[in-house]
């Protein structure tokens, strides 16, 4: 979408005959219609408070036994999507439902799932148009159009949990609240519902949509439309004969419900401006608007901002090389520190291993030197055992050659005692 | 020719009709079943005509080749004019590209019209590189849309890209001359170009024909990609958009004078033999280029600017950004992937390599510390083995040495043992011989 500055700086010229620029809507409209539309609601409301019903009535076909696609994007929410046509116009349409929505005994964390799945749609999105090669015009958007948000009929107020959640989505999706159910609740007791509901939520700051009024063709019944907010909806699939023709009815004793019946409900209001009147508006709002306050964020987020527009004009592939290059030096940075951790571990752990090493040395040494010291007793030892042996060898050897003499000395005495004998 | 009228009176027909449609809705709306989603045409129409529309048309070619003429006679008004005089006026040395922008109200629509004029094209004598500034503006203009784009606080952008260029052909009658290729090559990928032939009226039926069929001829040999009608279902279109591409490239008249001819006002040259009429189509193709620029295919030279010609500068121009200080083999394939979610992927497989590069280095670490315990443990077993070996070397001698003591004392003991016998007996021995002796047994 491309908004237009018309006029700007321009002069008005007459022209002289017809040109037939007047044709410039009908080919822009041709385009569409050859293009298709697509269109996102999502519906947030407790279990049983006829959503899916609701569905069925507004687009009036039975959705959950024909859809063409299953998406699952979220514990919570199940998305399914059908083509429609009617006359020459084809419509994507996406139905989002919380499931289980408003179940849990601690709703605290609720809202965050339907928050999440919807930035999910616009990340997407964004995604998209940021690559290098894209292709924007064929991009089946998701994103969310519209939130039906279901009020329960008690008659009395909002919840606490309705409260929290719509504060939460309301600068994230265009909200249209609506009763659900409203064929319990009386006309009277609807009118008192409808004013606290509207005070309450403009005493909370909830920015619920607004039908747009710039637009003159549309800006009375708009107007007078967002005066009927909340809308008191019945939905209904079920036909019962009223007078001759076939209309979609609940069916009471006491009466008959009338889907259709302005009296009855706000049925036909919900669908013309939802459908037939401001369905082109809510996808609008969702880019301009919704979309464009996501992406701000998230590119601030990422570190981007606008120089000062009084400076040079904002260059895209300065900002994106100044972004990647600090990037890409935190990158090195803990590259770098990784190393140094390492180079400190080693250090330490030889330090350590160094130490074990010169312990195991010192403790061999004192061994080694305890091993001299007992070889040196040994050899202390042995040298006076053999200082012993010689001694002794001696005084034997001696003693023997005195034993000798002696016996030579006797034996030569005894020898001249028989000599003098035999004599 | 005639048919190409009867056509368009039928178009003029089905826009009434288109109108009555829209007041039959209230009928419609009460047919039962009826969601109304039929109705997001209207929705668009009636938001686009608020909107208004904007549209860029730059004319090049060389002077007096009838470019202001014939956008005075397209757009019906004095674009130039004695007040704000047309390029055409002015002696350019060098080539400058201008524009002026008017703001033209029909039917409740409003058109804010730029036109692009390109004074000195061609003019000089030497015109290498004279399509340079048109280039440079075309550029520019993109730039401008993409940082707009690009800005984190994106407001309303104002399109002032170029959806179409004119390119006026001299009516020679030969063929294209080298400057028109050259420009047309230079620009096919950059603007829808639609080739003109100039000043049709200086060229007669059959000479016009020749003249056609010799420069498609030349811009198919040249692989010229001028705009091309896109396809549609509709069979009646298709036959209308057959038709308009056999009279390619269109042979255009323009005229700011109005003439009467047979009680009818129209524009037209007067000539001595007759009158040359701007919107008769047996005079030239002039309607034909109107209706087509302007009545039926203006939305489409936008979307062809916006969706082919801008995307091709903006991939370029990102590609660059993207590719600088990186392998530029890696980047092959990162074309589809916006820079944002590039950095992330960089992030994580940073975040991946970090990890192995920590992995790689803890095994290397560990292997190390192991391999060193290892070996400390093995001197220290070597060691202890060594000393325990040493100790019982020693142990050895000990016992060795103690039973060489025992030994020893051993024999001590025996042989003192036996020296006692010894001197025991001597003594005795020599105590009897001294009692011999004394009893006188000795001679």
């Amino acid at each position: 979408l491309v908004a237009c500055f018309v006029g700007e700086g321009a002069r008005g010229v007459p022209l002289s005959g017809h040109v037939g620029f007047d044709s410039m809507p009908d080919q822009l409209v041709n385009k569409s219609v050859n293009h298709g539309f697509c269109f996102n609601i999502l519906c947030v409301g407790e279990t049983g408070l006829g959503k899916s019903t609701l569905m069925d009535t507004l687009f009036n076909t039975k959705f959950e036994g024909e859809p063409t696609q299953h998406n699952q994007p979220g514990v919570q929410l199940k998305s399914n999507t059908y083509e429609l046509q009617e006359s020459n116009v084809r419509l994507k349409l996406t139905v989002v439902n919380t499931v289980g929505f408003g179940d849990q005994i601690n709703k605290e964390d609720s809202y965050k799932s339907i928050v999440e799945f919807i930035d999910t749609q616009f990340e997407a999105y964004l995604q998209e148009e940021l690559k290098i090669k894209r292709t924007l015009h064929s991009y089946h958007d998701t994103r969310i159009h519209a939130c039906l948000y279901f009020i329960a009929p008690t008659g009395h107020s909002l919840k606490s949990l309705d409260l929290v959640t719509m504060k939460k989505l309301d600068s994230k999706v265009n909200i249209i609240p609506i009763i659900a159910k409203s064929d319990a609740i009386s006309k009277s007791e609807l009118t008192k519902f409808k004013i606290k509901i509207t005070s309450e939520l403009v005493s909370n700051g909830v920015q619920i949509y607004q039908f747009p009024t710039d637009d003159e063709t549309v800006a009375e019944i708009n107007s007078t439309m967002n005066g009927h907010l909340p809308f008191a909806v019945v939905g209904s699939t079920e036909e019962v004969k009223i007078g001759n023709k076939m209309v979609r009815a609940r069916q009471y004793p006491w009466g008959t419900v009338q889907v259709e019946n302005e009296n009855h409900c706000d049925f036909v209001k919900l669908r013309e401006m939802l459908i037939r009147v401001n369905m082109e508006d809510l996808r609008e709002q969702t880019h301009t608007r919704h979309y464009e306050l996501y992406r701000r964020c998230k590119l601030e987020e990422m570190g981007f901002k606008d120089t000062d527009p009084d400076s040079k004009p904002f260059s895209l592939q300065e900002t994106y090389e100044a972004k990647r290059n600090e990037f890409m030096g935190e990158l090195q940075k803990k590259e770098e520190e990784m190393r140094q951790m390492f180079v400190q571990r080693v250090k330490e752990k030889e330090a350590e291993l160094k130490e074990a090493e010169k312990e195991l040395h010192e403790k061999f040494d004192r061994l080694k030197k305890l091993h001299q010291d007992e070889k040196k007793k040994l050899e202390d030892k042995k040298k006076s055992l053999d200082d012993e042996l010689n001694g002794f060898k001696q005084k034997k050897t001696a003693a023997e050659l005195l034993q000798a003499q002696t016996q030579q000395a006797g034996s030569s005495a005894t020898l001249k005692k028989d000599k003098e004998r035999k004599k | 020719m005639e048919e190409l009228e009867k056509d368009l009176h039928l178009d003029k027909a089905l826009t009434v009709i288109w109108s009555e449609i829209h007041c039959l809705h209230d009928d419609i709306e009460n047919l039962e079943g009826y969601v109304g989603f039929a109705n997001l045409p209207n929705q668009v129409y009636r938001k686009s005509v608020k909107r208004g529309f904007e549209f860029t048309l730059m004319v090049v070619g060389e002077s007096g080749l009838g470019k202001s003429t014939l956008i005075n006679s397209l757009f019906l008004t004095d674009l130039y004019s004695k007040d704000y005089p047309g390029p055409s006026q002015r002696i350019k040395k060098t080539v400058q590209v201008e524009q002026s922008k008017v703001l033209i109200k029909e039917g409740g629509v409003q058109l804010t019209l730029t036109i692009v004029d390109t004074p000195g094209f061609g003019d000089a004598v030497d015109n290498s590189n004279c399509w340079q500034p048109v280039i440079n503006y075309i550029d520019s203009k993109f730039e401008d849309f993409l940082n707009a784009e690009s800005r984190v606080n994106r407001r309303q952008m104002p399109d002032n890209r170029v959806h179409c260029c004119l390119y006026f052909i001299a009516p020679s009658g030969h063929g294209l001359k080298p400057l028109d290729i050259e420009f047309m090559k230079r620009l096919h990928d950059k603007v829808n170009v639609i080739p003109l032939i100039a000043k049709a009226d200086t060229l007669t039926p059959e000479e016009c024909q020749l003249f056609k069929k010799q420069i498609m001829k030349e811009i198919q040999e040249h692989k010229i990609k001028i705009y091309e009608f896109p396809d549609t279902e509709d069979d009646e279109d298709s036959k209308l958009i057959r038709k308009i591409k056999e009279k390619m490239p269109l042979a255009v008249v323009g005229s700011n004078v109005v003439i009467e001819v047979n009680g009818r006002k129209v524009r037209g040259r007067q000539y001595p033999w007759g009158v040359a009429e701007v919107e008769n189509g047996e005079h030239c193709d002039f309607t034909v280029l109107r209706n087509m620029l302007i009545r039926t295919h203006m939305q489409d030279l936008k979307d062809v600017t916006n969706n082919v010609h801008y995307e091709n500068y903006r991939s370029k121009k990102l590609a660059a950004v993207t590719c600088n200080g990186v392998d530029a083999t890696k980047n092959k394939g990162q074309l589809t992937k916006s820079p944002l979610a590039q950095m992330e992927e960089e992030r994580r497989e940073h975040v991946m390599k970090m990890k192995k590069m920590e992995t790689e280095m803890e095994q290397v670490f560990e292997m190390k510390v192991k391999e060193k315990k290892q070996k400390l443990k093995d001197s220290e077993a070597e060691l202890e083995r060594r000393h325990e070996q040493m100790k019982k070397n020693l142990e050895a001698q000990y016992k060795e040495l103690e039973e060489k003591r025992h030994q020893f004392e051993e024999e001590k003991a025996n042989w003192e043992t036996q020296q006692r016998i010894l001197e025991q007996q001597k003594l005795d021995a020599s105590k009897t011989m001294e009692k011999n002796k004394k009893k006188g047994k000795i001679f």
